[in-house]
């Protein structure tokens, strides 16, 4: 029977993804200990000194780093606390036009992110932005604020249009999520007579679990290697107040700075190998495909 | 109904509405200072325009290069999504069929392609090596490569449900490997193959990274560098950048009003089962 599925049917795939996605993260296992750079044509090896560039005190990869997992965590966290409450209430709450408000919030997810931050950038302007023309209009003109260029607040402001444009697809799984739960747990649970927070908690919370699972890791693994929003919007200003580990990348490339360029890349390949290992077991799990 | 529910109801609706309000109100703007002039575009106000100015989707069609952009995303994105889904869908057949020790191995190989960032620099050297890079059939192939490992996942899961004695009597039938493939298995998998062409179009037609390291040649640009592009270029021109936008997302609204179901419904069957 072995015969009827003969193994190089897979050899497409498997030269493609070898060549274009395998092959590069070797070859940059190798160049990370090397002085790689456009200046020069000889490359030498410099053993870790890439590594000790990158992780010395106060580096900006290391602020690099930071800045990718504090925006995973809070787009983590603010994705899914916001699309299970609109999931919540377009499933139970709101009866008439759901399906409409579903399609509506979905809408922002479709767009291209490079257009979602140029509309953004204006929004954002500090004078004629709607942002802060709104915020004047209500009265609250002492909120207005330089979303883009505060030091302390430009991450936040990536993070929310992230958010934005990111939450109406954790919606959309979540709302699938919530449907394939049986009704019959709620009639028992309500004849029961518990209340909609104890059905939520006891009944909706548990069942959702895999599926939660599920988006958490798509959010993280999107988020982790966040680029596009952040060059349109900061390009990683002001200063390095919102720089990524793909915005330096790109950066580090850019300027010919090859070798630390591929050192950075194999940190990030070690560590997104060992989140990925855990995420598709996660994702392998039986009840969830 | 009493009175306190009617009231969480009214909440309820208020909250919704308001939900789908912040998630159109940018859209919108792009749409109504996309017809304005310069000068009422200047602030991106959410006003609807005085006097309707079409002159602006010829100019930005013109200037932006749009035609040629939007061609060629039509091609990165077509062109990529069925040579990964078809390639995808061999593999994951035979994959999935015999669950010896290698082929497992195989398999988690593909998918770690899911978790694997790509590592840009060294691939500009492998592209330069295969003379992919700076090529249309290069940013087709490289956009295959990224999107097979997350489609084997998917189809993988999927043919588990195709029972497997179909296959096999095909095969005792007299029927090659290939046609059992082609007439057989690949129909049966038209949910998980739409799915996964969907999520590849979608993914590709809005990606920005791949072409902004490996196009050079404006002329090869997709329709999101070529927005870029133009931002940088008239970026005091909101009424202008505002008409390039809507021109950019308006095809992606005309598969969206098309095909809302199957996209809705795409996106989370990979995450829900049922």
């Amino acid at each position: 029977m072995r015969k009827a599925y003969p193994t190089w049917f897979a050899g497409g795939a498997l030269i493609l993804y070898g060549i274009l996605v395998l092959l590069p993260s070797l070859l940059g296992l190798g160049y990370s200990f090397t002085d790689w750079s456009s200046y020069s044509s000889d490359i030498h090896w410099v053993g870790l000194a890439n590594f000790k560039t990158i992780l010395a005190p106060n580096s900006i990869y290391v602020s690099a780093i930071k800045n990718t997992v504090i925006f995973t965590i809070a787009t983590i966290i603010l994705k899914t606390v916001i699309a299970l409450a609109l999931a919540l209430l377009l499933t139970s709450g709101v009866r008439r036009l759901a399906y409409l408000y579903r399609a509506l919030i979905y809408l922002p997810a479709l767009l291209p992110m490079v257009a979602v931050g140029i509309i953004f950038k204006s929004i954002f302007d500090p004078d004629a932005g709607l942002l802060n023309s709104m915020l004047r209009l209500v009265g609250l003109g002492g909120l207005a604020q330089h979303w883009l260029t505060n030091l302390s607040l430009a991450l936040w402001s990536v993070i929310g249009v992230d958010t934005w444009k990111g939450v109406g697809y954790i919606m959309v799984i979540l709302i699938a999520g919530i449907l394939a739960i049986p009704r019959e747990y709620y009639e028992s649970a309500s004849l029961d007579g518990a209340s909609s927070w104890q059905a939520f908690i006891h009944i909706t919370l548990p069942l959702l679990r895999p599926v939660l699972a599920v988006t958490t890791v798509l959010n993280l693994l999107y988020a982790l290697r966040v680029f596009d929003i952040v060059y349109v919007l900061t390009n990683g200003g002001p200063g390095y107040a919102t720089e990524t580990v793909y915005t330096t990348i790109f950066n580090a490339f850019s300027l010919g700075q090859w070798g630390v360029a591929t050192a950075l890349s194999t940190v990030f390949l070690i560590i997104m190998i060992a989140l990925g290992y855990v995420a598709i077991r996660v994702m392998s799990r039986p009840e969830v495909a | 109904m009493n009175p306190l529910r009617s009231i969480r109801a009214t909440v309820n609706n208020l909250l919704a509405s308001g939900a789908g309000l912040i998630a159109l109100v940018p859209i919108y703007l792009v749409f109504v200072n996309a017809l304005k002039t310069q000068a009422d575009a200047s602030s991106l106000s959410t006003e609807l325009p005085h006097n309707l100015q079409w002159g602006n989707v010829g100019t930005v069609i013109d200037q932006g290069n749009l035609v040629t952009a939007f061609f060629n995303s039509v091609l990165y994105s077509f062109g990529s999504t069925i040579l990964a889904v078809f390639l995808a869908a061999l593999a994951a057949y035979v994959l999935a069929r015999l669950r010896t020790r290698r082929h497992e191995i195989l398999y988690s190989l593909l998918i770690l392609g899911i978790a694997v960032p790509t590592n840009f620099v060294t691939l500009t050297k492998v592209m330069q090596f295969t003379h992919l890079i700076d090529t249309q059939i290069g940013i087709i192939l490289l956009y295959a490569a990224t999107q097979i490992p997350f489609d084997v996942f998917l189809i993988y899961a999927f043919i588990g449900s195709v029972p497997k004695e179909l296959d096999e009597a095909a095969f005792i039938d007299g029927c090659t490997p290939i046609r059992t493939f082609a007439f057989i298995i690949l129909p049966l998998l038209t949910p998980v193959l739409v799915t996964c062409g969907i999520l590849n179009i979608l993914n590709v037609w809005n990606e920005f990274l791949m072409p902004l390291y490996f196009l050079n040649n404006s002329d090869n640009w997709p329709m999101t560098l070529s927005v870029y592009n133009f931002f940088g270029q008239y970026q005091s021109n909101w009424a202008l950048v505002s008409a390039d936008i809507m021109l950019t997302i308006l095809p992606l609204f005309l598969i969206y009003i098309v095909a809302q179901r199957w996209i809705l419904s795409g996106m989370s069957s990979g995450a829900v089962k049922g």
